[in-house]
């Protein structure tokens, strides 16, 4: 779960050839090294082809020794609340890959996952 | 720079239609061409406002086979594309080509045909705007929906209900909009026991799909004079975007491109969210409703929902949002939605709203691309 540090010290996820303010990345994070605490979370169930059904997703904030990076994800159970603490969990496969639009060798469908901790 | 007018309005019916996007274009094309009163040969600029044509029906190329449909032949002609905004994005590119002397003669149309789709694959095709990180999680627009709704009633202390009665009012404006795809009145209770799509989100509080077509014919205001007695200006138009990918905003409850994008609009025009009489927003889901209002500086931070719950934005009601039942009941055919906005203010800085009227002078639409990923606010005010 690799997020990009800026030479101005913030980070995102994911990483972006040009950071926030305009600086450049200088480093990586793994965030999967790291809890997060959920800001706020909803169960689809409205899904598209090759996607689980519900599709419990939060997006979650990390703190990596004191600068905030957000991550959205599917969550391990069915609900989840604000502010609780999650850790990411890996799957090798999030969606069937070529079910849906999307052109398979596009992207990457492994990642991680987001379980209650 | 001369004054920008729009001297025709038109818009199909909306719904489930057996019309694939060719023949929708050219019927809001043609019946633009006869509310105007040009003829097609006088048409120098023609914008076809669409998102997805090939994706949804193996069909490109659509701006030549409308050129050509219309008898528009030798006119300039690009797609516009802008997701969901692509509407007013097209607004927008119709508006310069007349400012900057491009073209005494602009004809935008904005159309879409989904309903052929299942609900799982239009939801699929407009979903693959997202980022990878965002797309391999399975997230799709309505989610992000419910992700920002349950943060939104959770900070601001809003009601749930609050949200049902944004698709109640809208529902109702609809039930007098004869090209609306629902014309029927739904009750607060029924929103609130419809099945859930994005917790804490349910059906009622969606757009549904929809196939439709819409257009706007744009002069200068010399060039205006020769055809109408009544027009309408552009006072103001301004776009901008947010981040790609959604998590990245420091705060979900706030669209930035609303706020830039409208700060441009003001400025131009002249106007401030206080000189507004009647706005029509995208409201694709019943939270965006919300946003929008409180982003465009009609309410306070956190306090759209006040307003809703107080009236005063129904028909009646101080500030009317959505007279023409919004993408909520009239339907949300993705490039048709940004144009059908400018038409309903059109028709109601016209006087021409018929049920729907209401005494206004200056109106507003917004329209919102991805989830605020791409924004366009336009001002219209009579001439």
């Amino acid at each position: 779960m690799e997020a990009y540090r800026y030479s101005d010290g913030s980070i995102t996820y994911p990483g972006h050839d040009i950071g926030p303010d305009g600086s450049e990345p200088v480093d990586t994070v793994d965030l999967s090294e790291y809890t997060a605490e959920v800001v706020t979370w909803t169960r689809s169930t409205a899904t598209p082809p090759g996607v689980r059904a519900p599709n419990t997703l939060a997006i979650v904030e990390f703190d990596v020794d004191g600068e905030p990076v957000r991550a959205i994800g599917q969550v391990t159970t069915e609900e989840i609340e604000i502010g609780d603490k999650i850790r990411p969990v890996y799957v090798d496969e999030l969606r069937e890959p070529g079910a849906g639009i999307r052109e398979p060798e596009s992207q990457e469908w492994d990642g991680y996952r987001f379980e209650p901790v | 720079m001369e004054n920008v007018a729009i001297i025709g309005a038109s818009m199909t019916q909306f719904g489930q239609r057996d019309s694939w996007v060719r023949e929708l274009l050219a019927e809001a094309g043609t019946a633009c061409l006869d509310d105007a009163g040009v003829a097609p040969d006088a048409v120098e600029h023609l914008y076809v406002s669409n998102m997805a044509s090939g994706e949804f029906e193996g069909q490109t190329g659509v701006p030549n086979a409308l050129a050509h449909d219309l008898s528009a032949v030798p006119a300039y002609t690009a797609r516009i594309d802008q997701t969901s905004s692509s509407g007013s994005a097209g607004v927008y590119h119709a508006w310069q080509s007349v400012a900057s002397g491009s073209s005494d003669m602009t004809l935008l149309v904005g159309g879409e045909k989904m309903t052929h789709k299942t609900t799982a694959e239009a939801t699929d095709v407009i979903a693959s705007l997202t980022h990878p990180v965002e797309y391999k999680q399975g997230v799709t627009l309505p989610s992000f929906a419910g992700l920002t709704a349950r943060l939104y009633l959770d900070t601001y202390d809003a009601p749930r209900e609050s949200l049902g009665k944004v698709a109640v009012k809208n529902h109702k404006n609809g039930v007098d909009n004869p090209k609306a795809q629902f014309q029927k009145e739904v009750d607060l209770e029924t929103v609130l026991e419809s099945p859930i799509v994005a917790d804490p989100l349910r059906l009622y509080d969606f757009c549904p799909i929809t196939d439709g077509s819409a257009a706007l014919m744009f002069c200068p205001e010399s060039v205006a004079k020769e055809y109408a007695d009544d027009y309408v200006l552009v006072s103001g138009v301004g776009g901008a975007t947010d981040t790609h990918v959604v998590h990245e905003r420091a705060d979900p409850t706030t669209m930035r491109g609303v706020v830039e994008s409208s700060d441009q609009a003001y400025e131009m025009s002249g106007y401030g969210p206080d000189d507004i009489d009647v706005a029509e927003l995208h409201d694709m889901f019943t939270i965006l409703e919300f946003l929008q209002s409180e982003d465009l500086g009609f309410f306070e931070k956190g306090e759209g929902w006040k307003a809703v719950e107080e009236g005063v934005t129904d028909r009646d009601g101080e500030l009317p949002i959505n007279t023409s039942g919004g993408l909520k009941s009239k339907g949300h055919p993705l490039g048709a939605s940004g144009v059908a906005q400018a038409v309903e203010i059109y028709e109601q800085l016209q006087g021409e709203a018929g049920p729907r009227q209401v005494d206004a002078e200056v109106g507003l639409t917004c329209n919102v691309g991805g989830f605020g990923n791409c924004v366009i606010t336009t001002i219209l005010e009579q001439a």
